[in-house]
């Protein structure tokens, strides 16, 4: 049996790495890719646990992050393809007609 | 008491003319705008007359409460008119004189762009005037005190674009506040100590207190306050320097308001509390000393003046002195008589000033005038009546009432033989100077073209006096006024003969007796006191020698030997300089008052506490908050990645928070 630390600190990683890509990276999907690896961390804690404990709420969320995650990409990747279709670009920081 | 339901007609009046005027005369024709205002102002005039003819003593006083206005517990101030033989007479002489005014003023104002603007004020006033003259109460005499303040200041500013007018606008606004913080704190102590302002209450309270003779008590200090407020709106020293000024405002105006009518007010103020006066004999003696330096020191700087309106000003400031001379004394009705016939005399003084600046141009130096008997003879002859009568020759109008003062100043208990020789000279100031204005204005050649291109006002006396050179084809050829104007005149010369018979054996003065009872038996005692007539017949021959002295005195000056004024001056030198610049009083008042106040104001109130404190602490609260939203603005960039950052970092504190909570734990 691999001990919960393993999963918690793995998944711990995967969010960071998500974090940091989101920081860093300046095209649109890249950022979006990091977000879905942000979710995924936490998926990846919350089955953790689930098995832990041998509860299945843990499980359930994790389905429904899925779908959350699903819907997100639709609207997110429909919203970076009207973006592109009138900016001709995904670098975020050319996407600042709301900035100060 | 009767109540007589017509009395709020009468300054009700007025006032609708003045609404009538003001929302629609800027659209009306000149016509429209005249008819107007001679209507509601010969209705107020009408109503007098009525009101006047179902006068009886009898019945005496009639009231009319128009409406509620202040009750709070058991003081009630309500608007409420008041009717009694001393409102009579100020009722009439205010609608009588003020209608003959309006009349004129339509001649003298036609052509000015503000033609409607004028009447509308000329309306409003009577309406203040007549509020202050039949008030039942000291408020409602305020409001109406106030209101004739208010409609001072706009004609006298009427030509507001000339910076004289509009600076002598303000400042008779600004000395007349002075008076009336007096006035209001002798309201206050009235309220306060006998918890009504009601004529009829406050003096039925006051007339069973003692009389004052001891030492300065409540109604002392009252009676002082009053007399500051009457000082204010009267022109008495030390507040009269604003009279002067005001004859910026067109010559109507200077008729109606600053000699026949508001300037009275605060005569009539001072005999309608004759009740407080009388328990307050130093207040009194104030009055009395008030108004005897004000006759002679106005009168003597009438002497050198050279604008005509300015001499009349003087001349004006000089009789009101009289007005308080006879009240200080005791003599309230000899005060009101005087007001009378003053207003008769001093109106028709102006107006036939005005009818010659209008016949001259605007011309209003008296340098510059000179054989205008000829031009102008209806102006010269009422001209001359009012000079006449104003220099007090019998049986003229200003004989009996000065003569009456002058008399109860030298008899009266309360007199003094001091005050009677200050007011004889003070008369025998008045008649050379009149007579120097009359012989200047109408003896002699006509010495206005000679130096009417180089506009110079203030060359010496020397420069004009027998200037006489050249007076053929000028623009402003001396002519007559027109019919409109000298109508008025005529009216006011035959009330400045008239006028005073009225006073004969005591006629007036019985009248008015109801009114003044206090001072009525005071004069009575002195009467069988002074043993008749022998002395009173003597002092008015004096009075009536020092008019003729006058008289010749000016005839010699300026008409035989025109030489001498120049030499006179000259050899008087500081005296004739000082006198000439009307003592410096206003350069002192400039200088011991307004500058400091001026500078004051600039360095503490402006830059210190106004710009320091106040400004200080609102600019600086305001650069805080820019300089903190400064920094934290840039927080919000509009960067995705920055807010992203910042939610990071807000979760790794909490999550650090949470961490070193369990370690410590």
């Amino acid at each position: 049996m691999i001990p919960l630390s393993y999963y918690l600190v793995l998944s711990g990683i995967l969010f960071v790495c998500g974090v940091l890509g989101f920081l860093i990276k300046r095209n649109i999907i890249t950022i979006f890719m990091s977000i879905e690896l942000m979710l995924n961390g936490v998926n990846l804690s919350f089955v953790a646990f689930a098995a832990q404990w041998h509860s299945l709420s843990g499980q359930v969320f994790v389905f429904f992050v899925m779908v959350v995650a699903a819907a997100e990409a639709a609207v997110g990747l429909a919203i970076i393809i009207a973006v592109y279709r009138t900016r001709e670009t995904l670098n975020v920081d050319q996407v600042n007609l709301l900035k100060l | 008491m009767t109540l007589n339901p017509y009395l709020w007609l009468v300054p009700l009046l007025p006032l609708a003319g003045a609404a009538i005027n003001g929302l629609l005369g800027r659209k009306s024709s000149k016509q429209a705008i005249s008819a107007v205002a001679l209507i509601f102002c010969g209705a107020a005039f009408a109503m007098a007359l009525f009101l006047a003819a179902g006068f009886s003593s009898a019945s005496a006083p009639y009231y009319f409460d128009l409406a509620h206005w202040i009750r709070s517990g058991t003081f009630q101030v309500d608007f409420s008119f008041y009717l009694d033989q001393l409102s009579l007479v100020m009722l009439l002489v205010v609608t009588g004189v003020g209608f003959l005014i309006h009349i004129y003023s339509i001649g003298y104002m036609w052509d000015d762009d503000g033609f409607y603007r004028f009447m509308c004020y000329l309306n409003l006033f009577m309406f203040f005037m007549l509020t202050l003259v039949l008030a039942k109460n000291y408020l409602v005499m305020f409001i109406g005190w106030e209101g004739v303040g208010l409609a001072s200041y706009l004609l006298i500013g009427f030509w507001f674009t000339k910076d004289s007018a509009a600076s002598a606008g303000k400042k008779a606004f600004i000395v007349n506040r002075i008076g009336d913080f007096g006035f209001l704190i002798a309201l206050f102590l009235i309220i306060k100590h006998f918890g009504s302002l009601d004529f009829t209450h406050v003096f039925a309270a006051v007339q069973p207190l003692p009389v004052e003779t001891a030492g300065a008590g409540l109604l002392t200090a009252i009676g002082l306050l009053l007399m500051v407020g009457a000082a204010g709106k009267s022109a008495q020293i030390p507040l009269y320097v604003w009279l002067p000024d005001a004859m910026e405002g067109p010559t109507p105006v200077s008729a109606l308001i600053h000699a026949a009518t508001m300037v009275t007010a605060g005569v009539y103020m001072v005999a309608r509390s004759s009740t407080i006066f009388e328990h307050a004999p130093m207040a009194m003696t104030v009055v009395a000393i008030i108004g005897t330096l004000t006759a002679l020191f106005a009168a003597t700087i009438g002497i050198a003046q050279t604008d005509i309106k300015k001499v009349l000003a003087y001349s004006t400031v000089s009789q009101l002195g009289y007005m308080f001379m006879g009240c200080g004394v005791g003599a309230f009705s000899a005060g009101v008589f005087h007001l009378m016939t003053h207003a008769f005399f001093k109106g028709l003084l102006f107006l036939a000033a005005g009818s010659v600046i209008h016949g001259i141009g605007g011309e209003q130096d008296m340098r510059k005038m000179g054989g205008l008997r000829f031009y102008m003879p209806w102006t010269f002859l009422t001209m001359s009546i009012a000079t006449f009568t104003i220099a007090g020759f019998p049986p003229l109008a200003a004989y009996f009432s000065k003569d009456e003062i002058l008399w109860k100043a030298y008899s009266n208990p309360n007199g003094s033989w001091v005050y009677w020789l200050i007011g004889v000279i003070t008369a025998f100031l008045t008649s050379f100077y009149m007579f120097r204005l009359w012989f200047m204005t109408f003896f002699g050649d006509y010495r206005g073209a000679a130096d009417a291109h180089t506009a110079e006002h203030h060359s010496d006396l020397a420069h004009s006096v027998h200037d006489t050179s050249g007076h053929e084809g000028h623009d402003h050829h001396p002519h007559e006024s027109p019919w409109v104007m000298l109508g008025p005149l005529f009216v006011l010369a035959i009330l400045s003969v008239v006028g005073g018979w009225v006073g004969i054996g005591g006629r007036f003065e019985h009248f008015l007796a109801p009114v003044f009872q206090g001072s009525a038996e005071l004069a009575h005692e002195s009467a069988g006191g002074a043993a008749g007539h022998g002395p009173e017949t003597l002092l008015m021959l004096i009075s009536v020698a020092a008019a003729i002295l006058g008289f010749l005195l000016a005839w010699t000056l300026y008409l035989r030997r025109p030489l001498w004024p120049t030499r006179i001056a000259a050899g008087l030198g500081g005296i004739y300089t000082t006198v000439f610049n009307k003592y410096y009083v206003d350069e002192i008042y400039g200088d011991v008052f307004v500058k400091p106040l001026i500078e004051g104001s600039t360095a503490i109130l402006w830059h210190g506490v106004d710009q320091g404190v106040i400004d200080a602490a609102v600019n600086d609260s305001a650069d805080a908050a820019r300089e903190v939203s400064d920094k934290a603005r840039h927080m919000q960039s509009g960067n995705l990645r920055s807010y992203a950052g910042w939610v990071a970092a807000g979760g790794a504190v909490v999550i650090a928070y949470m961490v070193w909570l369990g370690v410590t734990r």
